[in-house]
């Protein structure tokens, strides 16, 4: 009787329930993905309907487009940066906030009011790139209106006369990008290692804390192995958000699409995009596209191999 | 803030709590846990305050005047004018905000039908391909957005639908879909059968059992992966940027709020008037700090399972 029912309209309904989301998610998303790899093969404008097959042109142009060069290194330069700040302050704060308490009854504990620390630190994590572009372009303001530059002032470390322009300082304006992705991800990537510390089991603390084992040796020893699997996620997902950046350069530097000053906090993103709204380089703004998924897909590769131990149970 | 001036008081308290409570503590690392205890806090707090002083003063900023916001970056409003934010409504984050809100009354719920939808029939159905499609599904969350972008751009411009809501809104609910089908699969696959087949025996259709068995019992992971869609789709910048521009003179603006913020940001850079920018961030702000205070534990949860699932 069931097995009548079950059978009944059974096509039909698997495949009423599939044609919908299968049919949007085809037209929107894997036609586009496929269609890049062919326009990345011709000279398409974006403009005109025709468009002539160009092998690899686009991919050697790239080889010796110095801006997008100069890009890539940002990426890769962020890419290794982005994740290992990120992971080692809110790996550091986690386990400040699960086991730097005081040593009581139960071994290791919390800090008092680790809730509202965890409440505070991944609000960030709510707010749009774009509010945090439009907040920290007035924190790195290039006068005493500057949060960061009326800061340093006070402290007479910066001289108000001449403050520093940290968007438009070559050296400088990389790494307060960084900074500001590594403010909006640490709240993050801590609440996600503490739910993982706060998995491991009491008594695998009693125990190490029984045999003499210092607050440093339990975590290298105890907390971080078991973490392992987080951290190797967490790596992954920084090292892709590291491979965009595309919001907060764009709206935060100067050029058109960011990228200023003279290219010194360019990413492949930012150059893409001027490359197909601004240049009407479609064909080849395709290949950039093609170049940075080739690069997402070796990073999790790598990150995967690199970071794998043995996984462990509890 | 509250944490500078909390945290010495707590810390106390414990110190208090656990020497009377627990003598055995004493014993191996009672100043040592002490001083611990003070460092953290310290750490603790200084990134907290990291976290706050910026936004703080990035709202003060909106009742200062501009010049006084030029002149000096710590100094606290003197006269509290409150005119920046009906101007920063009415330069746009007034529209800019409805916008986003028509997008997402359609995008989100459609997006959890449909992905509930696929993800049921590929979790509990099996059928010959059902893995094929499942993947097919899934690998879209592997690859960067950029990829698809510029012939995303012509597909739109072609159905189009370019500066449309309903074009944006078809756009997000198909980039949501790998998620939500990949979340709500291992959901709905954790449901017992045995309710399922009580509602065969009834006589209960596939659909029905789909809207009136399944989706009630499944609320929690709609809830988790709803939160999810609602965050990832409100702070969407890259896809309304490049299909939600006017194409002709007489095309409307109907910017998404993230992408009206950065617009004010340029229009204000010419107009020096920068309260008016600051009391827009904080207009954006002001719903997504409420949301956040009032489910901050399932928030929090749900992007963290998210990620690890």
């Amino acid at each position: 009787m069931s097995h009548v029912a079950n059978s009944k309209g059974r096509g039909g309904f698997i495949a009423g329930f599939l044609i919908l989301p299968l049919a949007l998610y085809l037209t929107f998303v894997i036609w586009p993905y496929i269609q890049t790899f062919g326009y990345s093969f011709t000279n398409w404008t974006g403009q005109s309907p025709t468009f002539d097959f160009v092998g690899l042109d686009n991919y050697s142009a790239l080889m010796k487009d110095e801006v997008f060069r100069g890009a890539l290194l940002h990426n890769l330069l962020l890419l290794v940066f982005v994740p290992a700040i990120t992971i080692l302050i809110s790996l550091f704060f986690a386990f400040m906030l699960n086991a730097g308490g005081r040593s009581g009854a139960g071994g290791v504990q919390g800090v008092a009011g680790s809730a509202l620390y965890k409440v505070i630190y991944f609000f960030p994590q709510v707010l749009s790139l774009a509010i945090l572009a439009v907040l920290f372009g007035a924190v790195y303001r290039s006068d005493e209106g500057g949060l960061l530059n009326g800061f340093l002032t006070k402290l007479g470390l910066v001289d108000p006369a001449h403050p520093i322009e940290w968007l438009n300082e070559p050296n400088f304006v990389l790494w307060c990008l960084l900074l500001v992705v590594v403010w909006h991800g640490v709240g993050f990537y801590l609440v996600l290692f503490s739910a993982a510390m706060q998995s491991i089991p009491k008594d695998i603390y009693e125990a190490a804390l029984l045999d003499g084992a210092k607050r440093a040796q339990t975590f290298f020893k105890v907390t971080l192995p078991l973490l392992w699997d987080s951290v190797q996620t967490s790596a992954v997902y920084l090292g892709i958000a590291a491979m965009d950046m595309f919001v907060l350069v764009s709206t935060m530097t100067s050029g058109q699409f960011g990228g200023g000053p003279d290219h010194h906090s360019e990413v492949m993103a930012t150059v893409l995009m001027r490359n197909f709204l601004y240049f009407g380089k479609a064909g080849y703004a395709c290949a950039m596209g093609v170049v940075m998924l080739v690069l997402t897909l070796i990073l999790s590769a790598i990150t995967l191999r690199a970071t794998r131990r043995e996984h462990v149970e509890f | 803030m509250t944490t500078v001036i909390k945290a010495p008081g707590e810390a106390a308290a414990e110190k208090r709590a656990s020497a009377t409570g627990h003598p055995r503590g004493k014993r191996k690392s009672g100043s040592d846990g002490m001083v611990l205890n003070v460092f953290s806090h310290g750490f603790l707090a200084v990134w907290g305050i990291m976290i706050i002083l910026p936004l703080i003063w990035l709202v003060l900023g909106s009742f200062k005047t501009d010049v006084q916001i030029g002149e000096s970056a710590l100094s606290w409003p003197a006269n509290w004018h409150f005119d920046a934010f009906p101007r920063a409504w009415d330069k746009g984050i007034g529209s800019y905000f409805a916008n986003t809100l028509i997008v997402m009354v359609f995008s989100v719920p459609l997006t959890m039908l449909l992905g509930s939808m696929a993800a049921y029939v590929l979790a509990r159905y099996p059928f010959r391909g059902n893995r094929p499609i499942y993947y097919f599904f899934v690998s879209g969350a592997m690859f960067p957005v950029f990829l698809a972008l510029v012939p995303l751009f012509f597909m739109v411009k072609r159905l189009d639908m370019l500066n449309t809501f309903q074009g944006l809104i078809l756009v997000y609910v198909a980039y949501s879909m790998p998620f939500t089908v990949f979340f709500m699969h291992s959901f709905f696959r954790t449901l017992p059968t045995a309710v399922h087949e009580a509602a065969v025996i009834d006589g209960a259709s596939h659909t029905r059992i789909f809207f009136q068995v399944m989706m009630p019992m499944a609320k929690p992971g709609l809830i988790s992966v709803g939160i999810f869609n609602v965050l990832g789709q409100w702070n969407q910048y890259i896809l309304p940027s490049v299909l939600m521009q006017p194409q002709t003179g007489s095309d409307p603006e109907r910017y998404m709020l993230t992408q009206g913020l950065i617009q004010l940001q340029y229009q204000m850079g010419y107009e020096t008037d920068l309260p008016v920018l600051f009391a827009g961030v904080t207009i954006a702000m002001i719903p997504m700090l409420v949301v956040y205070l009032s489910f901050q534990r399932q928030i929090q949860a749900g992007l963290t399972s998210a990620t690890l699932k």
